[in-house]
This record gives structure tokens, C-alpha cells and sequence, in this order.
């Protein structure tokens, strides 16, 4: 029973007539936004890409961090390694020091170098890494 | 007569091997991404072998054996030096570069600061690091072939590698290439360390030092020559004589005619010309070339003069911040599938490259007791060639000596190629059209035009000339890398001013040291290496301009640093030579659908 009652075979495209439709509306759903995805990440990617100040200020942290990681292993190598000759300089008796055969200025160029570079760069490795994961740890949360 | 046959047969399974190889993977080299960057289906641990047999070219080899011989403990540097450059890539450049997805130096400098006249003027320089890098290859190799074929001029040898490399780089390009190279390392290393070990056995077992008479090496006494030599002086020489020493001499001594035998006193200092011919008897002392430690003592100690400390911090700028703008490095990176394993790589590189020093240095030593010969005309990167039939005479020495010769061929090939490869790929992109024909167009020019300089200009010892090149991109590149990744307010401007200052700073220094070379060495020793002026004008000039142009920092700046340092798995990282040269289908597939550059 309706209240409006339009006539016989009236179809208006205003006030719609309710006591007598052609067919029933199918239900449809609409998505706004998928709860099953990981909504967080996303926004926060975008947030990453559109360079809102938050997402800035992520970048900024790790590119700060991972440069510190660099600074340190690059330091600690080349500081070691430009003393030796200023060492050699101004201390030439150390040329003639010799432990197990070989002497000083031969191990400590010739051998010692190698290792060190090897561990500045595998320390740097790791934590360039782990800094990594923990930078997307915390942006796909 | 069949220590010549062992040492050329060694060559030719050398270069035939690298063909062979080259050949079977260069069928499969089609596109211009195939050519330019092997389309990334490298693998880590194969593309690090690549990387390091890339990288040891001639003057790791032999350089470094040969300047330890002449130089002493202060030839340590080099080694050290390239190590510690792969070093700082590693930590400042792998992984943003990578990320950035830059597949040249010249496509970086566009990529970061989005300027095609950079791009340009990059490109030039990329051209002249490269040909700086591949002279001394070349002529080594025909300062090797000679040591194998006296009769044969060097300008055979050179142009007998340069040949190759063209053939091996127009079949395949960069794919070609990285099977070869990752061969090529393990074939080097094998080359240098097994003769050593044998070497060392065989010195070892005779009694070391004590046993044969020569000057032990650290006495400050002159070295001494092991058996009756004969040397031929090539090139105009000053030597100076530590002790009294006689000998017989045809030729041209101080200006003077000399037929029969010579006296020089403890101290003296003479001229030997060209063309001159001089004997000497088992048990005299070696003359030493000027400028070379003259006695033993002095040559195992390190740098004791102020001069030589200051050009050895030079050096080691030179060599610490160099690696990272050498072409044939860099192009390596875009073969790795993301940052993170390109900082492996790297690793791995780090380890290969110290296994190998250990031997040249060895090698070295060794060579001031046995071969010290190679110091009078100065010509000691023939060392690790000529040391195994000293040490070992008859058919081991001449095995051993065929094995370090076939080595020394594989680094100028494989140098060669890289070096070739990313000379003619910026040459093809940046000044031609980039396609396929156009590479292999830059690489008959990028191949003809060093070995027309190879023969034309007189050849230095290699590791200095090398050295050069170090200094040269240290001075232009690497402040653009670094300053580009790691600092937010570079412009195209400061950039540009980088290079013109600290290219144009090392370019006069390179010309002056020729000059100061040909007319009597009057130049001081770092003119030669003078990174430790020019490295840091050109930071300063590129800081400098840039702070004076803030309006040139590029306007996606944030983007791009945050496509270099996030890390790979967020998907912001871009694939330029993709979008320059993919095909339509890659290009759709890496694309994300937003219409960004």
C-alpha cells in the first residue's frame, strides 16, 4: 500500500512510486576499501611517496642512520691505515721491529689491511641490513 | 728457444679459451640491454668473480710485482689502495646506485640531478678515464709478447689484444663478457698463486737468503745479480751505482762512446743512451735506475723522506676514492637484481681481491733476489714474467713462466673488455643513437683509438699510469657520487664544476709529468699522482657551486633519494634502461601504472 498513488502505467522520474516497481533492485555491495588488505602498509608507502612530512622525516632517519653505519666502518679503516705512514715516519726504529720472521712495515702493509677491510666491510653489511629490516618492519606494520 | 713455444702456447689457449667462451655466450646476446647490461641474470657469487677478474688488469698482475721490486714497501699501497676502494663503494655508492637504476655514470648524473649537458660532459670524461686505463694494458702486452718474441716490435702485441677485445665486445657486449671475466679471475689467480707457491717452496727448500749471495734484503747494500745478464737499454736511463761496479758496456755511456769495460765508483750517477749494451758478471752489484731505492735497506724500509709521505697520502686518495668512477666498476652494479645483493657482491669482491694480492707482493720480493737485472733499465713490470726460469731453470721454469704469461694476457683481455664495453656503451647512448649497431660502432673507435696512443706514446710503468686514472676519477667522480647520494643539495652546476676543476686540475698534472718525463724528470713525485690537490678542489668546487645554485637542485630530488635509500622491497626502485631500451612488454610490466618518469 503506498501512499502515492501515480495511476495506471505512469512512470515519472521524480518522486518515485513504490506501490508498484517493474523488478526488484538487485543488492549490489559496494567497496569502499578492502578490509582484508594490509591497509597500514599501503598508506604508509604512499605516505613514503607523496613525501608527506612524516613520511620525509622515515627517510631522513634511515638515510642518517645508514650513512653513520658507512661514516664509522669507513673511518675506523682509513684512519688505521693513514697512520701507518706518518707512523713509519716519525718512528723509524718501528721499521725494524720483526715478529715471526716477516718485518713490521711488510706485515702491517702487506697483511694486516686485508682482514681489516674484510671486517669493516661485513660489519657494515650487517647492520646496513638490519637497519633495512627494521625500516620495513615498522613501515609495513 | 722452448720456453718461447710454452709461453706463446699458453697465450693462445688464453685468448682461445676466452673466445670459445665469449662465443657460446654471446649467442644468446640480442638486444641492447643484453649488450649494454646482461640483463641482470647474473648471479652474485659468479658476478663478484666478474667484478674482481675485471678489475685486475695488468696492473695488479704485474704492476704491482714490478713496483715492489723497484719501490719496496712503499709498492704496498697499491694492493691496499684498489682493496680499500671497493671499500668505499661498498659502503657510500653499491646499493643506492643500484636503486637508483642508473646504468652509467653519465645516466647517474642525469638520473640525480636531471641534466642532459652534465650527461654530455660526463660522457666525455667517462671516455677519458677509459682510454687512460686501457693505454697501459695494451702496452704491456706487447711489452709482454716481446718478453716471449724479442724480434717482435710491441706495437704487435698490443694490437694483437686490442683485436681480440674488439672481436670478443662486437659478438656479445656485456653478456659475453661476464661469463669470461667470472673465467678470467679464477684463471689469474691460478696463474699468479701457483707459481708463487712453487716459487716460495723452491726458495725456501734452496736455503732462503743465506744460502745464495746475494744481498739479503735488508742490507744497505746494493742487490746483486745472480748469474751473468746481458741487458739491451731501450730507453734513454739514469742510473746511479751504490757500490763500485764493473762491467762491459757497448754503447753510449755520459755521452760518450764506450767499447769494452766500464768502472763507475760507489755513488756515481750516469747516462746510458739508447741502444746500449751492458754485461755484467755474476756477484757485481745492480746499478739502480734514479729514483728507485738504490740499496736494499732503504727499499724494504717504507717512505722515509716528507716528499715521499706526501705523495704515498696521495696515492692512497688516488686509489681510496677512485674505484668508485672507474667506468668498467660502476657498469657491473646494474648486472646485480637489487641493491642489497649489490652490496653483497661487493663482499665478496673485498675477499677475492685480498686472495689475489698476497702473491704479487710475494712475487715482488722475490724478484729483488733473483731478477734485479729489471731494475737497470727500469722495466720492472716484466718481473712476475721473467722471475719463474731465474728461479727454476729448464722445462719447470719455463712451464711456470708460460703459466704467470698466460695470466698476464688474461688481465689485459679482461680489463680490456670491460673497460671496452663501458667506453663504447656511454659512447653509444650518449653520442649516438643506441642501438645495437651503434655499440658496435663506438667499439671499433673505443678499441682504435688506445691502441693508436698504445704505440705512439713511450710506455711508463703501468701501475703509475693506472694510478693516473685513479687520481683522474677521484678527482671528477667521486665527489659527484658521493655528494650525489648522500647529500640533498647537489645541483647539475656544482657538479659540472666538479669535473671542469678537478678534471682539468689532473689533466694539466698528467701533461706536465709527461713533459717533466721526456726532458728529464724535474718535476716533484706527486705531480704524478696528485690526487691530494685535486681530489679535494674538486670537492670544494662542487660544494661551493652548489651552495651558490640552490635554484638548480632538481625539482624530484626527494623522490630520488627515497628510490636510492629505501630499501628494495617496498617497490619504488625504477629500471632506466628499461624505459630507454626495454621492450614494450617489459616496459608495461615494471610500470605501476602512474605516470611518473
Amino acid at each position: 500500500m503506498s501512499k502515492h498513488s501515480a495511476g495506471p502505467g505512469r512512470e515519472e522520474s521524480g518522486p518515485r512510486s513504490y506501490s508498484d516497481p517493474p523488478t526488484k533492485p538487485r543488492r549490489k555491495r559496494v567497496v569502499l576499501a578492502d578490509s582484508r588488505a594490509p591497509v597500514t602498509r599501503l598508506r604508509t608507502v604512499v605516505e613514503l611517496e607523496e613525501q608527506t612530512s612524516y613520511g620525509e622525516e622515515l627517510v631522513r632517519q634511515l638515510i642518517r642512520a645508514q650513512f653513520k653505519a658507512a661514516a664509522v666502518a669507513w673511518l675506523s679503516v682509513v684512519l688505521t691505515l693513514a697512520a701507518l705512514p706518518a707512523l713509519f715516519f716519525f718512528l723509524p726504529q718501528l721499521t725494524l721491529v720483526t715478529v715471526a720472521g716477516v718485518r713490521l712495515p711488510w706485515l702491517a702493509m702487506g697483511l694486516a689491511p686485508f682482514p681489516l677491510l674484510f671486517a669493516a666491510g661485513y660489519w657494515y653489511n650487517h647492520k646496513a641490513e638490519r637497519q633495512e629490516r627494521d625500516f620495513v618492519a615498522m613501515v609495513e606494520k | 728457444m722452448s720456453a718461447q713455444i710454452w709461453a706463446l702456447a699458453g697465450v693462445l689457449a688464453v685468448t682461445v679459451a676466452t673466445f670459445v667462451v665469449g662465443w657460446r655466450a654471446s649467442r644468446l646476446a640480442n638486444t641492447t640491454q643484453d649488450f649494454l647490461v646482461a640483463r641482470r641474470t647474473v648471479r652474485s657469487r659468479r658476478n663478484a668473480a666478474a667484478v674482481s677478474g675485471e678489475y685486475l688488469s695488468a696492473a695488479s698482475f704485474l704492476g704491482v710485482a714490478g713496483l715492489v721490486l723497484k719501490d719496496g714497501a712503499d709498492a704496498l699501497w697499491y694492493p691496499i689502495g684498489f682493496t680499500a676502494g671497493y671499500l668505499a663503494l661498498m659502503l657510500f655508492v653499491a646499493a643506492p646506485l643500484r636503486r637508483s637504476g642508473a646504468y652509467t655514470l653519465p645516466d647517474f648524473c642525469e638520473a640525480r640531478l636531471g641534466s642532459r649537458a652534465l650527461r654530455g660532459l660526463a660522457a666525455v670524461l667517462v671516455v677519458a678515464i677509459g682510454i687512460l686505463y686501457v693505454v697501459p694494458q695494451l702496452q704491456g702486452a706487447g711489452l709482454a709478447l716481446r718478453n716471449i718474441l724479442p724480434w717482435v716490435p710491441t706495437w704487435v702485441g698490443s694490437a694483437f689484444v686490442a683485436i681480440v677485445v674488439i672481436i670478443n665486445v662486437f659478438g656479445g657486449g656485456m653478456r659475453a663478457i661476464t661469463v669470461v671475466q667470472a673465467f678470467q679471475y679464477w684463471l689469474k689467480l691460478f696463474a699468479i698463486a701457483a707459481p708463487t707457491l712453487v716459487l716460495c717452496v723452491l726458495f725456501v727448500g734452496k736455503g732462503g737468503v743465506r744460502d745464495s749471495d746475494t744481498t739479503a734484503l735488508s742490507e744497505p747494500l746494493p742487490p746483486t745479480f745472480t748469474t751473468a745478464s746481458t741487458i739491451n737499454v731501450e730507453t734513454p736511463v739514469v742510473l746511479q751505482a751504490k757500490e763500485t761496479v764493473k762491467f762491459y758496456a757497448r754503447g753510449t755511456i755520459d755521452g760518450e762512446d764506450a767499447d769494452g769495460s766500464a768502472y763507475w765508483t760507489a755513488g756515481s750517477e750516469h747516462t746510458v743512451d739508447a741502444g746500449t749494451t751492458m754485461h755484467f758478471s755474476q756477484g757485481s752489484s745492480v746499478p739502480v735506475v734514479t729514483g728507485a731505492p738504490a740499496d736494499n735497506a732503504s727499499w724494504f724500509a717504507p717512505a722515509a723522506t716528507s716528499e715521499d709521505v706526501f705523495t704515498t697520502y696521495s696515492l692512497m686518495l688516488a686509489l681510496f676514492l677512485g674505484t668508485m668512477g672507474l667506468p668498467h666498476v660502476l657498469v657491473r652494479f646494474y648486472t646485480n637484481p637489487d641493491g642489497r645483493t649489490a652490496r653483497r657482491t661487493t663482499l665478496h669482491v673485498l675477499v677475492l681481491l685480498s686472495l689475489f694480492y698476497l702473491f704479487p707482493i710475494m712475487l715482488g720480493v722475490l724478484s729483488r733476489l733473483y731478477v734485479p737485472e729489471l731494475l737497470v733499465d727500469g722495466k720492472t713490470d716484466k718481473a712476475v714474467l721473467a722471475l719463474p726460469l731465474k728461479v727454476v731453470p729448464g722445462l719447470g721454469g719455463e712451464i711456470l713462466g708460460a703459466i704467470t704469461t698466460a695470466g698476464a694476457f688474461a688481465a689485459f683481455l679482461s680489463t680490456s673488455s670491460g673497460l671496452l664495453v663501458s667506453v663504447s656503451g656511454v659512447l653509444s647512448t650518449d653520442v649516438l643513437r643506441g642501438r645495437v649497431r651503434d655499440f658496435r660502432f663506438a667499439t671499433a673507435v673505443a678499441g682504435g683509438v688506445p691502441l693508436a696512443l698504445a704505440i705512439a706514446v713511450r710506455q711508463s710503468d703501468i701501475s703509475l699510469t693506472v694510478g693516473m686514472s685513479f687520481a683522474l676519477a677521484a678527482s671528477t667522480f667521486s665527489p659527484i657520487l658521493l655528494l650525489g647520494v648522500w647529500w640533498r643539495k647537489l645541483t647539475w652546476v656544482g657538479a659540472a664544476a666538479g669535473i671542469v676543476v678537478g678534471g682539468g686540475l689532473t689533466l694539466t698534472a698528467l701533461v706536465i709529468s709527461t713533459i717533466s718525463g721526456l726532458t728529464g724528470g724535474w718535476a716533484p713525485g706527486w705531480v704524478s699522482q696528485p690526487a691530494i690537490i685535486t681530489v679535494p678542489s674538486a670537492f670544494l668546487a662542487v660544494f661551493l657551486v652548489s651552495k651558490m645554485t640552490p635554484a638548480k637542485v632538481p625539482s624530484d630530488v626527494a623522490q630520488v633519494r627515497l628510490r636510492m635509500h629505501a630499501p628494495d622491497g617496498l617497490g619504488l626502485t625504477r629500471d632506466r634502461a628499461v624505459a630507454s631500451f626495454g621492450t614494450a612488454e617489459e616496459r608495461s610490466r615494471l610500470a605501476d601504472g602512474r605516470h611518473r618518469k
